[in-house]
Formats: C-alpha cells, sequence, structure tokens
C-alpha cells in the first residue's frame, strides 16, 4: 500500500540547492575563463583544468577514502576553488606547485574543517596564500599576455601593474614618472595586461558578477561596498598627495581586485549573513586592500584583506544581527 | 506602488487551481465526527449523550472557559456515541459521532437567502452572539472571535483590518467567498466594527485576486468606513502583524497582540461567519473548504458541514489520486499533514491539499552554507540557521535571548534554504522547549 | 658578568617575591573554609558525572551527601545509582552514618511496537527528535503511547547503554545501564522506567504503555495491552494493578511466578533472562496462531544482547552539530 507521509510544515520548498548554486558560479567564471584563455592561451588552459581536476580528485579522495562519507563533489564547489585558484595564479607555474596549492586549499583549507559550509576561511585564498609564501619567485613573475596561443614557449615575464608601481614608489620616482611604464586603463579594463589568470580582464569578472546578481547567487552588498571603499579610501590618498598615491580609479581596475570583490569575497559560507554585516565585511576588505597596497610589504593585497575579514564573520554575524520585527526601540 | 510588508517574505508558486470553480455545497455525509475541540483554548464542555436526537446547529458542547468555543451539531439525526476519534494528528480527541438522519435545522435559524443588512443588535448583544454561534477564526488559527472583540481594559481599538490576503498557495476558499458572498462579508465588517467600536476597517487582499479587489471595492462604496487594499504578493502577508504592518505601517511589539497598535484583525472568511451569526441567528457548523492538487481530479471549493470526514471530500473530487503521498489539511505553508484521510474536517480546515508522492518528500539534507538566505526571508528578522544550531546544541537558553518565541512558523525559512535544512522542524522543537521554560519559571 | 644581568635578575626575582607575598594574603583572606569531607566523598563517587543522583555533577552531589546527611543523620533517598550500594556504603562510612540497602535498578523499554507488530501506516520526515515527532502526530505505527523509534533516548545515554535496533525500530538496553535515568526524562512518552535488575537479572514487566481500549489499541498493535485484566486475576501476589486499559506490574510485588505472562492474549508481558519453558512456549504459539515471532525470541533469548548495537538509526535526517 501507498503509505502517507507526515512532516512538519511548510511542505514545499523552492527550487534552489546548493549545488544549483555552486554551478551558477562556475557559469558565472566561464567569461574569465575564456578571456585567460584568449590571453595566456595554452598555458592558461592547462593551468585551469589541472586546478579543476586536482580538486575535484582531492575532494573526492579525502571524502572517500579519509573521512569515510559519501563524496560530495557533484555539488560544484570543488569546481569553483579549482577555477579560482586557477585565476590566482601564473600561467606558467609549474604543475606541481600548483597540486601543492590544490591540497592545501581543499585538504586542509576546507575538508579539514568538515567541508562545504563550515571553512571559516576562502579555500582558494588559503591556497594561493600558501602558494605565494612557499614559492615567492614563482607567483610573482607574472607572464605578459602571450601572442601565439597555441604553444607553451616560455613567456616573456614581467611584473604586474602594482609590481611596476610599487617598485617605482619605493625606488622614490613620483607617480606621473611611473605612469608611462603603465598599461592604459582601457587595457587593463580589457584584460590586455600581465598578471594572474584571472585577475586581468575587469569586464569579465563584471559580467560574471552581473550573472549571479541575476540569478540571485550574490547581492551587491559586498562587492559594492568593496570596491566603494577602495574608491573612497585610496580617493582620499590620491588628493592629499597625487604625487605620491596613485588615483582610486588603478585602483580598482589593477590587481585581482575585481576578482576579489565579485568572486572571493562573496563566497557565502566565509562571508556575514545579513546586509548590514555584508557592507562591513566589504568595506573592511577594501581598507584593508588599500592599506596593504600602499604601505604593506605586498604589492596586492586583496587575498590577505579577504582573509583577515574572513577571520572577523563570526563576530560581525554576532554583531550585526537583523532587525528584529517588533523590537522595542530602547530610548537613551 | 502596492503596499506590503518590509522584512523578508517569499513568494513560492501560487497554484490556485480552483479560483475560478464557485463554491459547491458537498451533499451532507452520513456520519459526522464532531471534537469538542476545534479551536485555540480549553476544549468544550459535551452536552449532549448516546442515542440523543440532535438537529444541525444545535448547541452539543459548551465553551466555559474564558477563551473556548461553542461547538454546534452540523447535521440532524442521532448521537450514535461519544468517544475518542482520531484528528489530523493520529492522536485521539473526545467527539461526538452523530449518525444522519434528514437535515432538519434548528427553527431559529434563518435560512433565506435574503441578505439582511440592518444590524439591529447593540456592540455586548453582537459579542454574545458570536460567542453563542461558536465562531473562531476560520483563517487557521481558530482562536474564538468573541474573544478577539472584547478590547482589554486600557486599550483602544481604532481600526478593523479583514484578512482577504489569502497568501499560501492553492487555498481559494477565501477567494470564493469574497466573490460569491462579497455583500454579506461587508455587512459582516459592519457588525464587528460596531462590535469593536471603530469607525474604520480595512480590508486586505492580494493583488493576484484583481477580481475580488474589483468587486469588494465596488461593493463597499455602499458602506460607511470600509476600505478595500490590493496588496503586493508575498507570504505571509495573511499573518496579522504582517498584514497590519502591510496596511498601516504599525509593528506590533514583539510578544504582544496587535490591539497594542491599536488594531484588531479578522479573517474574511470569519467575516461571513459573524454576519451568518449576527444576521441569520446560524451557528458556526458548515465552512468552504477548497479540496486541490495536482493530480486531483476535479478540485474545487466545497461547503461542507463541521465534522465530515476528509475522505467524503475527496470522494467527491474525483477521488484519492493514485500517486498521493502527502495529504495536507490547510494549505502548503502551515497546513498539517494528515495521518489518513479518515479525520474529520473541523472549524480550521481551509483547504485539503493532496500532494503527490514526487512532491511530498524532503530534499536529501547538506550543511548549512552560511548563505544568510534564511535570515534575508524571514518576516520576523529572526536568524534561522542560528535557533537551528542553538536548539541541536540544546542551547535553549540563548536561543531564547535570539527570541526564538517570536518566531511564527511561517515556513519561509525552511522554503528557502538551499542546503534544505529542517529549519522550522528544530525551531518548533526549540520553541516548545523554551515556552516550557518560561512557564516553570514564571510559576 | 655584566651589570645589566644582575639587574634583570634582580628585579624579577624582586617581582616574583611581591607578588608571592600578595598572593599568599589574598588566598588567606579569601580561602574557602569547606567541609574536607565533601573531597573525600567525592573521591569514592563515580565521576560519571551523569546526574542520575538529581544533581548537577558528582561534586554538586558529593556536598549534598555532606550537607544533607548531616542535617538529617542519615542518607535516606540520596543515591548514586552509577556506584550503587557499594559506593553508598564508602560514603557513608566516610560519613559515620547508615545507608538503607537498595536493589539495584536498570531501564526497562516498555513497548513492542516494532515494525512487525505495530506496522508503518504513515512515514515519518524531519528533524530526528523523538519530542519533536511527539508535538507533530502519533507515530508511523499509529500508536499514540508507543515508541517514535527516533532515539532521543539513545542520545542523553552518556554510557553507550541504549540503543535503537534496527531491525525493529525499538531500542535495547544492554548491560552497561547504570540505571542514571537520563533517558527515562528524555522521553517524551515516558516509555522507560527503571526497575529492578532482579534475581539473575530475570523480570517480569507489561512492555506496553498504552492507555487506549482494547479495539483501538490493537487496531495499532498486535502486541499491545488491551487491558482484559486476565492478568490481574491470575496473579496470587497482587503485584497487577489495572488502570486506564493498562496493566502495570508492580516489581516489589512480584514474585517472578510467571504465571501472568501466558495468560496475557496479546503477549504484552515480557519475561526476560528465564529458562526456556518447552511444553508452555509450544501451546502458546499454538494458542494464538501466528502470534508474532518477536515474542517468542523475547521469551526465549535475553534481551540485553549486546551485539545489538548496530549503529545509530538516524531515521533520515542527521543530528549533526
Ligand atoms: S518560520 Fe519562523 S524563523 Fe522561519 S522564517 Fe518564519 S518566522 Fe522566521
Ligand atoms: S538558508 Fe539554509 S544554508 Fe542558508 S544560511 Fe540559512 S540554514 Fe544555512
Ligand atoms: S540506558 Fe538510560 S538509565 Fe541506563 S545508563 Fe543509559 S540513560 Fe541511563
Ligand atoms: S523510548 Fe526512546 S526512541 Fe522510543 S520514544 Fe522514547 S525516547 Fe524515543
Amino acid at each position: 500500500m501507498n503509505l502517507l507521509t507526515v512532516s512538519g510544515s511548510p511542505h514545499v520548498f523552492n527550487d534552489t540547492s546548493v549545488s544549483k548554486i555552486m554551478w551558477g558560479v562556475v557559469i558565472a567564471m566561464i567569461p574569465a575563463t575564456l578571456v585567460s584563455f584568449w590571453y595566456f592561451g595554452l598555458g592558461g588552459i592547462i593551468i585551469t583544468l589541472s586546478a579543476v581536476i586536482f580538486c575535484v580528485l582531492i575532494e573526492y579522495l579525502v571524502q572517500r577514502y579519509l573521512l569515510k562519507e559519501a563524496p560530495s563533489v557533484k555539488d560544484g564547489s570543488a569546481v569553483i576553488t579549482g577555477i579560482l585558484l586557477a585565476f590566482n595564479v601564473p600561467s606558467n607555474l609549474p604543475v606541481w606547485e600548483l597540486l601543492i596549492g590544490c591540497i592545501v586549499a581543499i585538504a586542509i583549507a576546507k575538508m579539514s574543517f568538515g567541508g562545504l559550509g563550515k571553512n571559516p576561511f576562502n579555500p582558494a585564498l588559503i591556497g594561493r596564500v600558501f602558494m605565494l609564501i612557499s614559492f615567492p619567485v614563482d607567483m610573482t613573475s607574472w607572464p605578459l599576455p602571450v601572442t601565439n596561443r597555441m604553444v607553451l614557449t616560455d613567456a616573456v615575464t614581467g611584473p604586474t601593474t602594482l609590481g611596476i608601481l610599487k617598485e617605482g614608489l619605493a625606488n622614490g620616482e613620483t607617480v606621473s614618472q611611473i605612469s608611462s611604464q603603465l598599461p592604459a586603463y582601457q587595457q587593463m579594463f580589457m584584460g590586455d595586461i600581465g598578471g594572474s589568470l584571472g585577475e586581468v580582464s575587469a569586464l569579465a569578472l563584471i559580467i560574471g558578477g552581473l550573472f549571479m546578481l541575476y540569478k540571485k547567487i550574490i547581492t551587491w552588498h559586498i562587492p559594492v561596498s568593496f570596491m566603494l571603499s577602495v574608491f573612497m579610501f585610496s580617493g582620499i590618498l590620491y588628493l592629499t598627495d597625487p604625487e605620491h598615491y596613485i588615483d582610486p580609479v588603478f585602483h580598482l581596475l589593477a590587481g585581482g581586485l575585481m576578482l576579489g570583490a565579485i568572486f572571493m569575497a562573496t563566497d557565502m559560507v566565509t562571508s556575514p549573513m545579513t546586509y548590514k554585516g555584508m557592507i562591513i565585511f566589504g568595506t573592511g576588505c577594501g581598507i584593508l586592500t588599500v592599506l596593504i597596497r600602499v604601505f604593506g610589504a605586498y604589492p596586492e593585497g586583496v587575498s590577505f584583506a579577504i582573509l583577515i575579514m574572513n577571520a572577523c564573520v563570526p563576530l560581525i554575524n554576532r554583531g550585526f544581527k537583523p532587525k528584529r520585527f517588533g523590537e522595542v526601540v530602547k530610548n537613551g | 506602488m502596492l503596499k506590503t510588508f518590509k522584512t523578508g517574505g517569499v513568494h513560492p508558486p501560487e497554484n490556485k487551481i480552483t479560483e475560478k470553480q464557485a463554491i459547491k455545497v458537498l451533499p451532507v455525509p452520513a456520519i459526522v465526527y464532531i471534537p469538542f475541540s476545534q479551536h485555540l483554548g480549553a476544549p468544550a464542555k459535551v452536552l449532549v449523550a448516546k442515542g440523543d436526537k440532535v438537529k444541525a446547529g444545535q448547541l452539543i458542547a459548551k465553551g466555559e472557559a474564558f477563551i473556548s468555543a461553542n461547538i454546534h451539531s452540523s447535521v440532524s439525526g442521532k448521537v450514535q456515541k461519544i468517544d475518542e476519534v482520531i484528528e489530523t494528528s493520529g492522536y485521539r480527541k473526545p467527539s461526538v459521532i452523530i449518525e444522519v438522519e434528514g437535515d432538519v435545522w434548528d427553527e431559529s435559524i434563518d435560512r433565506s437567502d435574503r441578505i439582511s443588512k440592518d444590524i439591529i443588535l447593540s456592540q455586548k448583544e453582537i459579542i454574545k452572539r458570536i460567542n453563542e454561534m461558536g465562531v473562531v477564526g476560520l483563517g487557521g488559527a481558530t482562536f474564538p472571535s468573541h474573544v478577539k472583540l472584547m478590547v482589554p481594559e486600557g486599550k483602544k481599538a481604532e481600526l478593523l483590518i479583514i484578512n482577504g490576503v489569502e497568501c499560501e498557495p492553492y487555498l481559494t476558499s477565501d477567494h470564493r467567498l469574497m466573490l460569491e458572498k462579497g455583500e454579506e462579508i461587508l455587512v459582516g465588517t459592519q457588525i464587528l466594527m460596531i462590535a469593536l467600536g471603530v469607525s474604520k476597517a480595512m480590508i486586505g487582499i492580494e493583488n493576484n485576486k484583481p477580481d475580488a479587489i474589483a468587486h469588494l471595492t465596488e461593493l463597499a462604496k455602499n458602506f460607511n468606513g470600509i476600505q478595500v487594499h490590493g496588496l503586493k504578493v508575498k507570504y505571509p502577508q495573511g499573518a496579522e502583524k504582517q498584514l497590519i504592518k502591510a496596511l498601516v505601517n504599525r509593528e506590533v511589539p514583539s510578544g504582544k497582540l496587535p490591539i497594542e497598535v491599536g488594531a484588531v484583525v479578522h479573517n474574511a472568511g470569519t467575516s461571513f461567519a459573524v454576519y451568518e451569526a449576527v444576521q441569520k441567528n446560524k451557528p458556526l457548523f458548515e465552512r468552504v473548504v477548497t479540496i486541490t492538487g495536482k493530480s486531483v481530479k476535479n478540485p474545487g471549493n466545497f461547503l461542507v458541514r463541521i465534522g465530515t470526514p476528509v475522505s467524503d471530500l475527496i470522494a467527491a473530487s474525483g477521488g484519492l489520486p493514485e500517486d498521493t503521498g502527502k495529504i495536507i489539511g490547510g494549505g502548503p505553508m502551515m497546513g498539517k499533514a494528515l495521518v489518513s484521510p479518515e479525520v474529520p474536517i473541523v472549524k480550521g480546515t481551509s483547504g485539503i491539499l493532496i500532494m503527490n508522492r514526487e512532491e511530498s518528500g524532503r530534499q536529501e539534507l547538506k550543511n548549512c552554507i552560511r548563505c544568510g538566505k534564511c535570515i534575508t526571508v524571514c518576516p520576523m528578522g529572526l536568524e534561522p540557521w542560528l535557533l537551528e544550531k542553538l536548539v541541536i546544541n540544546e542551547n535553549f537558553e540563548k536561543a531564547e535571548a535570539e527570541k526564538i518565541v517570536d518566531c511564527m512558523e511561517c515556513g519561509s525559512c525552511h522554503y528557502t534554504c538551499p542546503s534544505k535544512r529542517p529549519l522550522l522542524d528544530y525551531i518548533r522543537f526549540g520553541k516548545g522547549k523554551v515556552l516550557q521554560i518560561i512557564r516553570t519559571r514564571n510559576k | 658578568m655584566n651589570v645589566e644581568l644582575i639587574y634583570s635578575v634582580a628585579t624579577l626575582g624582586l617581582i616574583g617575591s611581591v607578588s608571592a607575598v600578595i598572593l599568599y594574603f589574598v588566598a588567606q583572606k579569601f580561602k574557602v573554609i569547606e567541609d574536607p569531607r565533601i573531597d573525600q566523598v567525592q573521591e569514592v563517587l563515580p565521576s560519571a558525572n551523569c546526574g542520575g543522583c538529581g544533581f548537577a555533577g558528582c561534586r554538586a552531589f558529593a556536598e549534598a551527601l555532606v550537607m544533607q546527611g548531616g542535617e538529617k543523620g542519615n542518607l535516606d533517598g540520596l543515591k548514586c545509582p552509577v556506584g550503587g550500594n557499594d559506593v553508598m556504603a564508602q560514603v557513608a562510612g566516610i560519613l559515620g552514618l547508615t545507608v538503607e540497602q537498595q536493589d539495584p535498578v536498570i531501564a526497562v523499554v516498555r513497548c513492542n511496537g516494532s515494525f512487525a507488530n505495530s506496522p508503518k501506516k504513515v512515514i515519518f520526515e524531519g528533524a530526528t527528535s523523538c519530542v519533536f515527532a511527539h508535538n507533530l502526530f502519533a507515530g508511523e505505527g499509529g500508536c499514540p503511547y508507543g515508541c517514535l523509534g527516533l532515539g532521543d533516548c539513545v542520545k542523553v545515554c552518556n554510557f553507550d547503554a541504549i540503543d535503537i535496533d534496527k531491525a525493529t525500530g525499538l531500542p535495547v538496553v544492554n548491560e552497561k545501564c547504570v540505571a542514571c535515568g537520563a533517558c527515562v526524562t528524555a522521553c517524551p512518552r515516558k516509555i522507560i522506567e527503571l526497575r529492578p535488575k532482579g534475581k539473575k537479572d530475570r523480570r517480569i514487566f507489561v512492555s506496553c504503555v498504552n492507555q487506549e481500549k482494547g479495539g483501538p489499541a490493537k487496531k495499532n498493535c498486535a502486541v499491545a495491552c488491551i487491558g482484559c485484566g486476565k492478568c490481574v486475576k491470575v496473579c496470587a501476589f497482587d503485584a497487577i494493578t489495572l488502570l486506564n486499559n493498562l496493566a502495570y506490574i508492580d516489581p516489589l510485588k512480584c514474585r517472578l511466578c510467571r504465571k501472568c505472562a501466558p495468560e496475557c492474549p496479546t503477549g504484552a508481558i515480557h519475561e526476560l533472562n528465564f529458562p526456556q519453558k518447552k511444553e508452555t512456549l509450544a501451546t502458546e504459539i499454538n494458542k494464538t496462531g501466528s502470534r508474532n515471532e518477536a515474542l517468542t525470541e523475547k521469551v526465549s533469548e535475553p534481551a540485553m544482547t549486546p551485539d545489538s548495537k548496530s549503529g545509530n538509526n538516524n531515521g533520515g535526517i542527521s543530528n549533526e552539530t
């Protein structure tokens, strides 16, 4: 006989699911991936593919043989980590170094905390920072966009825009002297510059971001507050001394800022849960990024900024509660 | 811009399959099971005994406590016995079982079709009549209506709100009632206004019922002080506090009743029942029930006698579909799953929803991915994911501080969660525990 | 050796000694004068901190023993279920008081509504919590008194002494039970009872708590107590009472004569750890025809099979933290 089911209300559910969200993010990353293939050719393809394969495989193996639970790689979150990791490395990175990055990202930063949903830090960022510290040279020699896309030549490497700037400023040059060496903003916007795979084209990243907004995967709060605070903070600095601090538009377009603001800071698991909290989080990321870029030792500060703010998320969640309905406003 | 409430809310697929189906009268069943407790509050005390002859509309159980309601026979016939009968949840509740013989109504009931508009009773008499006729809130909460009309000392009612929102997917009983009995509802509204001593009433109807909005707006021109408002479709707008917020932008403080902000909310169906009780002297013994579902052959809206087995109604709609997986009393968001079709329809049954097997199961459970969607949709501004966690860890003190008791069990959080966490299950469990703790503390 | 080093050693030494003196006085001033026997008593308690005594942990119980025992002059009403009579005797020794010997008790699950005896009438989906399910509906088997099988009792047991048998859906208590009573409180349906262990672990009890009339009870479960009262009549020691359609065997009066069990038409009375009665068993099965196998199993083999630990039945929804 056909038994009736009994359960508590509600009895209908909407059709989102974790895997739909995760695959949605993957789709949103496609434009940026294609752009990176265009500029970096075969090297880019190899790095992206191997990062994704490594991440998925590692997650599968860890779940299957170490944790002895049903593998959940189908939900797509490992794919995201893989692509993000690939976005964050130069296209000529040795594959074995990438493998180590993937292991750190998935096995240590994600699975050891209990898997998707329980990791306090963005796994891809942990992997990236780990590689950055372990292989500083390989991780910071950025190939310039290649001319022949089908061969794996020794790409011409050069510093990133931010690297040029930092170096120049360190050598006592002024911004106007350096800016002749910097690519034009238009170039930066389209991605025709040296850098890691994904941080190159702001346009492609924005397209992906709009897609995620449309699909309600992310809200505007984090990216907008992140970029706005970068813009304002660097703008204030610029106004105080334009010869020493470069203008805010440069900060917005350079480095992994768009990538960080759109894809990495918005990771659901490691960002706050209320709108208020998200804005605080985004603003914090922005200010930290500029601080590190301008005053820190590294030319690029997005990863560190996001990781530091990740650590603050539990606090932010505790401090910024949603407004309760019918809460009696306390006077005084 | 159409009005709605601000915080939270979801928009589940409306699926109002039966909105064009006129109300049909379900034939009187052969046997009815009338539980003594169909309302919030103390069960009524039985007045009849085995073998007694009863008429439709005769008082068979008296609500003696302050919060209780009278129960009337819905049919004429012989009391077969007074026994425990399973209700929705599978627990047995004392009930009167009546074998139907003919359909004789109590003489005092005015059975004519004439709409009587003149209200002759005074405020006190109206409340007394509503109490006698056993009218309770028909939206589902089944709170005795007369209690709501007695404004507590020191409070003042300024506004009556008639809830014609029907925000639950699938259900259309109020919608049909507003279309077919619009005038009666408005007279009922006026009666309620007199009972409360207010001069203003607002009827809130969601915008997916344009015909009802137009119809009532037209009719309301002949009534003083009644306004009809269309509202943006958003669940749970039918919840009292959300409806007040939507219509007059006042927020009922946490843990307080709507009267705190001068408003009293009654359901459109209740308003009709009030009309019948006061103008026609007819006790609440039948109501409109929507029977619906994707696999149901002839879904529709039926006028059903209280105590009719759900299976009779299902038979009238073309029988129980082969692939039935779940039968719900009420709507899909807040309704209760029935343990069997053999349970009686009670005053609070606004619909019977039959779901097929695919729809009725729950999906695979994942870890919470801290997406915050549950927070975004919670109309009470709570943090369902946190409450769930606290309840699982049995941290009830913290759960209380996080206002778990404010949860109105609307289910928006569970509906939305991409990880399919059974948020409301745990919140309900925790809410029960916390209320228990509060009770012992206050002792 | 340079001067700096001497200075630093001297300063540090000075700071150290000043602090020590301060600490000494503070400690003296705030010293809590505590009965040293509390520590001694705590020493002999099992340190399980299970709360079975009704106090918040062993320390609290030790304090209560010393205080209340001192006031009343005996230890009646205070008992550590885990330590049992031995520990209580030791405590009494320390305090110089007497303690009454109590029969050891064990948790007994009074429901036999297994999947076979009380087939599922509906399927439950939702939170794995008996309390939640209890508030939601009557239960998958339809019995509003019966075990819901979601394991609230298992969750609270600190001693790994109770587990859900996957085959029957019912909890089974094993010999690790220390009778702390946590499961008794946790069960929303009051199914578990602490009963004397009995001689040689032999126990007779009514394995049902259903208070419905015979008809409805039987409709949901083949082995329900239908309140017929046959056992009451046959008991020579007045040990069985019938209240609200339910028979209850008073373990203090029951002499384990085994007269009642064969009388029960539904087999609701369970006998544990008795040697098999060959002829009775055979006739019994004949008498009731298709009588469930679960009962005969229960009669012939001890229910406390330690190997019934078959993992946690998570009934659909895992309950991770
Ligand atoms: S069920 Fe409760 S916690 Fe969930 S959304 Fe509704 S009010 Fe909020
Ligand atoms: S909606 Fe679900 S996954 Fe998202 S935060 Fe709430 S409980 Fe977690
Ligand atoms: S089975 Fe019950 S009484 Fe026995 S130790 Fe476990 S919780 Fe305590
Ligand atoms: S005996 Fe255990 S599993 Fe059964 S209802 Fe009670 S607590 Fe739940």
